[in-house]
This record gives C-alpha cells, sequence and structure tokens, in this order.
C-alpha cells in the first residue's frame, strides 16, 4: 500500500473502532438501566466520574510521563546532531519545535507525549542515540513526532476515560446487585427485567476486557499511523524499518517504565515474548508485531 | 411548496460556497506562509557567509577568486528584487559555497580548524533546513490545489479568482549530478 492510502486508512479505521466502542458502551448503559431499573442516571456518574481521572492526566501527560521514567532535558549544544534532527523534522512538518529529552538507558527506545504540538515533548534513550544512523533516527523521531502531530495523546485520552467509564459502570452494576435492591420505576416489569439481569452480569464481567481490548486495537492502529505519517516526513521507509530491525533484536527492557506509559514508546519497552505469539495474545498488545511494521514500511 | 425547496437548495449552495471559499483561502495563505519560511532559512545560509570568509581569508589568502565570487553572489542576493531575482541569486550562491569548499580541501589546516568546521556544519544543516522548508511547502500547494480540484468545488474555483499553485521546482542546472574538481 502507498503512504497516502496507509494514512488515510488507519484514521478511517480509527473512527471506526471508536464509533464501535461507543455504541458498545450505550449497549451497556442501556442494558444495565434496564436491569437495575435506574435508566440513565448510571450513565451520567459513570461518565463524570471516569472524566475527571482522566483530564487530569490527558492534561498534564507530558510532565507525568517525564517524572515517572526520569527522564532530563537536554539543550541544543548537548547534542547538536540530535537537536538538529528534531528541529529539521519540525520546520518539514510546519510545527513548533517540542522539547528534547534523553533517558539514561542501554535500551533502545523513544517517546513522544504532549496535549497538542506546542506543548510536545520528545524523548531518546542513551541506548538508541548510539545504536542509530542519522537517518534511522531520523525515521524514529519522525515516527514519535507524528504522534503529537496526529494527536494521539488526545485520542487514547478519550479513550483512557471512555475505558473508564465501563470499569466503572460495570462496577456499580455490580455492587447495586449484591448490596442493594432496586429502585426505579420499571422494576415491577415481569420478566424482562430478569432477562436484562442475566445479561447485565455477563456484560459486567466482560464488558472491562473488551474495553480495553478496543483500546489496544486503537493503540495498534495509531502506531501504524505515526509510522506512515513519520515517512511522510522523512520521505525514507528504510531509515525506520532498519532502527525497528535493530530495536527488535534487543532483549533488555526499561526498568521505570510501567502499562501505561508502555503505550507511548516506539516499541513496547518491557518484557517481550521470544518468537511468534498466538493470535489470542497478541489482541493484547499496545504496539503491532515489529516484523509486520518492517514489512509495511518496505513496501512503501 | 416548491418555493420552498428552491429557498432551501439556495441556501445550501451559498452555505457550501462560503465555507468552500474560506477553506481555499486558508489554504492558499499557508502556502505563502510556507513560501516565506523558505526565506528564512535562504536568509540564515547568507548571513553564515561573512563569517566563512573570514575564517577561510586567515588560511587561504590565495584563494581570493573563490572569495571574491562568494561575496559578490551574497551582495547581489542583498540587491535582489523580486521572487525571480533572489531565486536566481540564491543559486549562484550556492554554486559559489561549493567551489569554497572544493578549494578547501587543499588546505588541511584550515580543514582541522574548529570554526571552519563548525560553519561547514552550520550550512550543511541549513541546506537541510532549507530543503524541509521547501518540502514543507509543496505539501502546502498539495493540500491547496487538491482542494481547489476537486468536486464540486472545481467547478467555480476559477470564478472566485483561485488558481493551481506551483510546486517548488529544480532548475535544470541544479539536476545535474554535481562535478567536484579539485
Amino acid at each position: 500500500m502507498n503512504i497516502y492510502n496507509q494514512i488515510s486508512s488507519n484514521k478511517w479505521r480509527t473512527w471506526l473502532i471508536m464509533a464501535l466502542f461507543i455504541i458498545f458502551i450505550t449497549t451497556l448503559g442501556f442494558v444495565f438501566g434496564k436491569a437495575t431499573g435506574y435508566g440513565l442516571s448510571y450513565a451520567g456518574i459513570a461518565l463524570i466520574f471516569a472524566g475527571i481521572t482522566s483530564i487530569g492526566s490527558y492534561y498534564y501527560s507530558d510532565k507525568i510521563v517525564l517524572a515517572t521514567t526520569g527522564a532530563t532535558p537536554i539543550k541544543k549544544s548537548d547534542d547538536p546532531e540530535l537537536y538538529h534532527i528534531v528541529e529539521n523534522l519540525a520546520i518539514g512538518d510546519g510545527l513548533p519545535m517540542p522539547k528534547v529529552y534523553m533517558l539514561r538507558t542501554d535500551s533502545p527506545n523513544a517517546f513522544a507525549t504532549g496535549r497538542d504540538p506546542q506543548h510536545a515533548v520528545v524523548c531518546v534513550t542513551t541506548g538508541l542515540r548510539q545504536m542509530m544512523s542519522k537517518s534511522e533516527l531520523e525515521g524514529v523521531l519522525a515516527h514519535e513526532m507524528s504522534h503529537v502531530k496526529n494527536l494521539d495523546t488526545r485520542l487514547m485520552g478519550i479513550v483512557a476515560i471512555l475505558v473508564g467509564f465501563v470499569a466503572i459502570l460495570a462496577n456499580m452494576f455490580m455492587n447495586q446487585l449484591w448490596w442493594g435492591g432496586f429502585g426505579g420505576r420499571d422494576d415491577r416489569e415481569n420478566g424482562n427485567s430478569q432477562i436484562f439481569l442475566v445479561i447485565g452480569i455477563l456484560f459486567a464481567i466482560l464488558s472491562p476486557i473488551v474495553a480495553t481490548l478496543i483500546q489496544l486495537a486503537l493503540s495498534r492502529k495509531r502506531e501504524y499511523l505515526a509510522d506512515a505519517s513519520g515517512v511522510l516526513l522523512t520521505r525514507y521507509p528504510e531509515g525506520l524499518a532498519d532502527a525497528l530491525e535493530k530495536i527488535a533484536k534487543y532483549k533488555t527492557p526499561i526498568p521505570s517504565v510501567n502499562n501505561a506509559t508502555a503505550q507511548l514508546f516506539i516499541e513496547n519497552p518491557m518484557t517481550k515474548t521470544k518468537g511468534k505469539e498466538s493470535w489470542f495474545a497478541g489482541l493484547f498488545d499496545t504496539h503491532p508485531p515489529i516484523e509486520d511494521r518492517i514489512r509495511i514500511l518496505r513496501s512503501m | 411548496m416548491v418555493m420552498w425547496i428552491v429557498i432551501g437548495i439556495i441556501v445550501i449552495v451559498v452555505l457550501f460556497i462560503w465555507s468552500a471559499y474560506n477553506g481555499l483561502i486558508t489554504a492558499k495563505i499557508r502556502i505563502g506562509e510556507a513560501f516565506s519560511q523558505i526565506d528564512v532559512q535562504l536568509k540564515r545560509r547568507s548571513d553564515l557567509i561573512p563569517n566563512l570568509v573570514e575564517t577561510v581569508k586567515g588560511y587561504a589568502k590565495h584563494e581570493k577568486t573563490v572569495l571574491e565570487e562568494i561575496t559578490k553572489a551574497r551582495t547581489s542576493l542583498m540587491s535582489a528584487q523580486g521572487a525571480e531575482e533572489k531565486a536566481k541569486a540564491n543559486n549562484q550562491l550556492g554554486d559559489t559555497l561549493k567551489s569554497l569548499f572544493a578549494v578547501a580541501e587543499n588546505y588541511p589546516q584550515l580543514k582541522a580548524n574548529e570554526n571552519f568546521l563548525a560553519l561547514q556544519e552550520e550550512l550543511s544543516d541549513t541546506e537541510n533546513k532549507i530543503a524541509y522548508a521547501r518540502q514543507f511547502y509543496n505539501s502546502t500547494v498539495m493540500d491547496f490545489n487538491t482542494k481547489l480540484q476537486v468536486f464540486p468545488t472545481n467547478v467555480f474555483g476559477g470564478m472566485l479568482n483561485f488558481h493551481p499553485a506551483e510546486f517548488f521546482a529544480a532548475t535544470e542546472e541544479e539536476k545535474k549530478v554535481v562535478q567536484v574538481k579539485f
């Protein structure tokens, strides 16, 4: 697929996944409402809770990530070559220059975060900096800066709200089941309420998992999109392909990373399984398989 | 009844033309900005020249011709009027720079000089920046041309006085393989 098709196909799939997610949540709200007889007030409260917790993390995403990983800022004079690369990529995309950070670890990786290009931060590990040639660095940095340009932090922030929303909904429902009676207007309706009760319990158990799977599917699509957007900027897919190949060979994970921040890195910085994973295990990956990414890049 | 339908259609068409016009004018202004960003980088290159000339003079006094040509090229760039003159002057400056760096190969002391190396790095980076600025300019042109030429905007784009913009193109001279003679 050529690069423009890659980009539009990934954008289109993002919207599709979001639409499905919203339908899923609406169904959930409906079922739970029917089962308990409380209707939509449920949904409202859950949404507010989820919203408050997630908006903070979205707004301060750059500071939070930098603090948890322990990255340090660098000046132009510390590493002019790296600085120039970031500067030139920003010129190529017509964006303001992001802040540049380094993370001291041998594991080759990079991440970018920030709620929009005006508040962007890009970070590379010392391992990556040493291991990569100039065109490979450019490929990696272009990918990372594309995440900010494509407003992925914002998108994944919204998705995080929705996932939290689902978890809270399911939780509230189960709590009600356990502790309380059912109030509300239509609790005396014949058999209907019973059916919804059963469906509701099923949903309550499965929905958080389903929501997380949707979130991960979205994360993978955005990774492909960032690959393609980065190549549109550098016009040199081989650079990123070579970099990914080198990263794939490296085994040691980064210690200061957890599940929440793993999504932002160019490749999952936590322990990797060797060899081919089963399709099912693959559903739980934040990043697409490296071999696929390399193959797609080389076909551009 | 029919009258309402007609009015409805007219309203829709007007709204469409309004939003299409705004989209086009925004895209066009972005092209202008991207174009002047190229100038920002070209000026940066031009500003590095005096420093370069001074550094080289210290080691290669005999290479008067090359140094004179560079200074001349820069002066003619600063006095150039209009886009075409400026473009020609910039191309000429680029050529003289190439000669200068080729000549510098003969002077090992000059090549080892830190100042010279720093300037060389700056100029090389500026060339990269010029290239990226041109690439971005092309992407804004592509955006505008696409918006102008898709249906149905293409039907009345000309009426609103919008014409396709031009991509940045290298001259025939620039496309030739560079000969570096020592």
